[in-house]
Formats: C-alpha cells, structure tokens, sequence
C-alpha cells in the first residue's frame, strides 16, 4: 500500500487524508500540536454564515478517527524529502509523496507598535476575539457596556511597513462579521471598522456586508487608524483621516480589534531550499501554476494544500485538500 | 489694556471629533432612512451631479460629514441640490439619495 505523509493536521491535512484513504492510500498526518485541527480549534463561528468552527472540526476529527488514520500529535517535521521525513523525536517514516499543509502564522500586531497591542489591554486582535467569544469572556473585555467599539482591518496585511504586502484576503469578512457579533451582543454600542479597502471576494460575504450597514447600523470609515493611546478614562482615543471626507478625525473607544492578517511560515523558506521549492514574495510557497498546477510544487513527490500557499477560506481549503488529494493519487498511479 | 494685535490667528481644528460632535440628529437621519448607511463612497452620485458640475456641492461629501455630526453648513449645502433625482439613477446601491437631501435639509433646517 502507497503511505504519504501529511505535514499538517490542520482542515487541509484532515481533509487530504480522508480523500486519501478513500483511494487505497495510507495517509499518515504529523501535527506539532496536541490535537487536531490547526487555528480553526481557536475559532468561533465563520463567516458568512455563523456556523460554529466547532461543527466543522467535530466533523472532520470524527471521520479521521473512523477511518483509523495514523496521527502523530505533538510531532514536528525536521526535514523531509519526496520519500521520507524525519521527525521532531529521531524517527525517520518513509513514504511514496509528501503533502505540505503547514498553513499559515498570524501576523504578530505587537509590531505594529503604534496600536499598541500588549500594551493596552483595551487593544486585542481578530483571534483574541475569537477566542473571547469561545470562552464567553468578550464582557471582560469590552466592559459591561461599551460606548463604542472599533475594527481596524489590514493590521499585518497589504503593509510594505511590516513587510507584508500581500492581502489576507478573509480578514475583510471576517471583520464584519465581528462587527455584527459585536452590535448582537452590544446593541447599545456604536461599532466603527476602518478600512482601505473591503474586499468581499466570495459568496455571500456582500450581502453580509450590506447587511452589517443597513441592519446592524456599523459604520464603515474609509481611512487607517494611525494610533491609539490611552485616555484618562482607561478608554482609547484613537485617530485616523475620514479619507471620504478628506478631514482628520479621532474618537474615544472602549475596545480595538485588530484585523489581524495571514502570514507565511518563517519554516517555509528551509523546506524551499532543501528541496528545491518555489517561495513567492510573500514568503507563502509557491505553486507550480495557478491554474492547473495550484496543488502541484513542480518538485516530483511534493504536493501543497491549503493555505501554505496563500491565504485561504476554510472551504476554499477544503476544497483545495480534495485537490491534492487527487493529485497524490494520479501521481502515485503514473509512477507504479 | 487693549491687546496688541500681531495679525496671527488661532485656526479652528479640522478634526471630526465624535466625543464632541452630538451625533442625535446623525442617527434621527440614520433611522429615518437606514439605507443611507449603505453608501460605499463609489462617488457616482458626485459624478454625474448637475448642480455639482456648476458648483462646489458634493453630495457624497455632504452626506458624509453630517453621518459624522458636522451638521455645519450642511443646510445651504443641499440647498445647491436642484433635485433633478440622476444621483438616484446610477447610485449602486439603489438608495434613495434625492430623499437624503430632502431628509437633512427637513432634520437640518435650523443650523
């Protein structure tokens, strides 16, 4: 029987793994977590739609059990190759081709110093809301009734700054979901998101938008926040240009989410120069070909899925893994 | 003692300040006609606006600043509307922009 390895026990690498099996291959997934299922297990609902993160990773954990695919938690890859990989505890596995679903990391807000993130327990980021929402702590954090609660989008993201000049893509969404959230849970509350662009790129997200607007009553504010500091009053004022209006424009909040963005894996470049993989500026790798190569490395054996290569949705990275799947198993019967 | 006058002024802030600004009549605005808070700020009511090919009005604009309490001026600004309705025509997002001027000009009379 063919083994491959699943670098990654993210959505990506679940779902690869299940595709996988189906087709008379082993998977065998190597997580450096305890557990499965990436950042997603830090979520709370998705947009567009609400749906609680945990329906989809109950789902995907349920089958990788029920088809007895071999998990490595705990486990790092070291390096590896399109026939073997050398694990974080000495071991060495074998295989027929290697799927990189390592994901992506959250860019680090602390960076953007003039936020003030860790400074200011006033300012936290997308995943800490998240997490907040998880834990049913958001009040702690907002206080009991805020007056006024504001989204920064781009924060890590289109920012040459920061060096990332690349769009996250679903933070964008992602912020007017919070938003609503936000208004549901504080009706009382004037929600403003900061933008410079909103890209609302997939099914549904438009509507959601529109419906954040005219529904919800959030405000959109065409302009970047240039700095918070902290109030006398243990609020935060912040400023920014109402680019719309071409005039300057500040207010006091009682919360600062930053949209935080997706950024490559530092480990990215390593596995590149190992194994003679494409890096794109980016630092995120590098696909054979956009169009009929997005799962392909254009190294023999080595194959991507997820957002390893870009940021990505959840579906979008469901979708991708089926991809990859498909591709493993071509490439395996071409090669008997 | 009259003060000496050494012809230097002290100039207003330009900054929007929304703890300052009374935001009551932005949001009777807003509830009135909450399809106002769809404006995505494209511009074609601008574009294609009669009285602002021939003036300095500008609708988006105009609309902005009040949504953000700066109700000065507002008044004699929608006043240059000649209500010829073409902003409503092209606006994207289908909102009824000749009732918005109509709307402040009601809500905004008296500043």
């Amino acid at each position: 029987m063919k083994r491959v390895i699943i670098i990654g026990g993210g959505p990506a690498g679940m779902q690869t793994a299940l595709c996988l099996v189906r087709r008379g291959i082993e998977p065998v997934i190597v997580e450096c977590e305890n557990e499965l299922g990436g950042k997603l297990r830090n979520w709370h609902v998705l947009f567009p739609t609400f749906t609680p993160a945990s329906d989809v990773l109950t789902e995907l954990r349920r089958k990788v059990r029920e088809n007895r695919i071999g998990v490595h938690l705990s486990t790092s890859v070291e390096t590896f190759t399109d026939r073997q990989a050398t694990l974080s505890d000495g071991r060495v596995l074998t295989c027929d081709a290697v799927v990189v679903a390592t994901g992506f990391t959250l860019f680090d807000a602390r960076i953007k110093e003039e936020y003030g993130y860790g400074i200011y327990d006033k300012v936290i980021t997308s995943a800490d809301l998240e997490r907040l929402f998880n834990e049913g702590r958001v009040v702690q954090a907002a206080g009991e009734h805020p007056r006024r609660i504001a989204f920064l989008h781009c924060v890590g993201s289109r920012d040459e700054k920061v060096c990332q000049q690349h769009c996250s893509r679903v933070c964008c969404v992602t912020g007017v979901k919070q938003a609503i959230e936000m208004r549901r849970l504080f009706p009382e509350a004037d929600v403003f998101n900061f933008y410079m662009d909103i890209r609302m790129f997939g099914p549904g997200y438009e509507e959601l938008y529109r419906e954040a607007q005219q529904r919800y009553g959030i405000h959109f504010v065409r302009g970047r926040i240039s700095e918070a500091a902290p109030t006398h009053d243990n609020r935060l004022q912040i400023k920014a240009e109402d680019t719309l209006t071409g005039r300057p424009l500040r207010m006091s909040v009682d919360l600062l989410v930053l949209l935080v963005g997706m950024r490559a894996n530092d480990q990215n470049a390593a596995w590149a120069a190992d194994n003679g993989l494409n890096q794109a500026p980016s630092g995120f790798l590098q696909p054979k070909d956009l169009f009929l190569g997005n799962v392909r490395s254009g190294v023999e054996g080595i194959f991507y899925a997820g957002t390893v290569t870009a940021p990505k949705t959840i579906g979008e990275t469901v979708n991708e893994a089926t991809a990859a799947a498909d591709a493993v198993a071509d490439y395996l019967t071409t090669k008997a | 003692m009259a003060a000496i006058h050494f012809g230097y002024t002290i100039s207003k802030p330009r900054a929007i300040d929304l703890d300052r600004n009374n935001l009551r009549k932005s949001d009777e605005i807003l509830r009135e006609m909450p399809e106002l808070q769809t404006c995505i700020g494209c511009g074609s009511c601008t574009a294609v606006c009669t009285a602002g090919n021939l003036t300095e009005f500008n609708f988006r604009k105009v609309h902005t600043l009040v949504r953000r309490g700066e109700y000065q001026g507002a008044y004699e600004e929608m006043n240059k509307c000649m209500l010829c309705g073409k902003c409503r025509l092209v606006c994207p997002r289908g909102i009824n922009t000749r009732g918005v001027v109509l709307l402040i000009k009601r809500k905004l009379g008296d500043f």
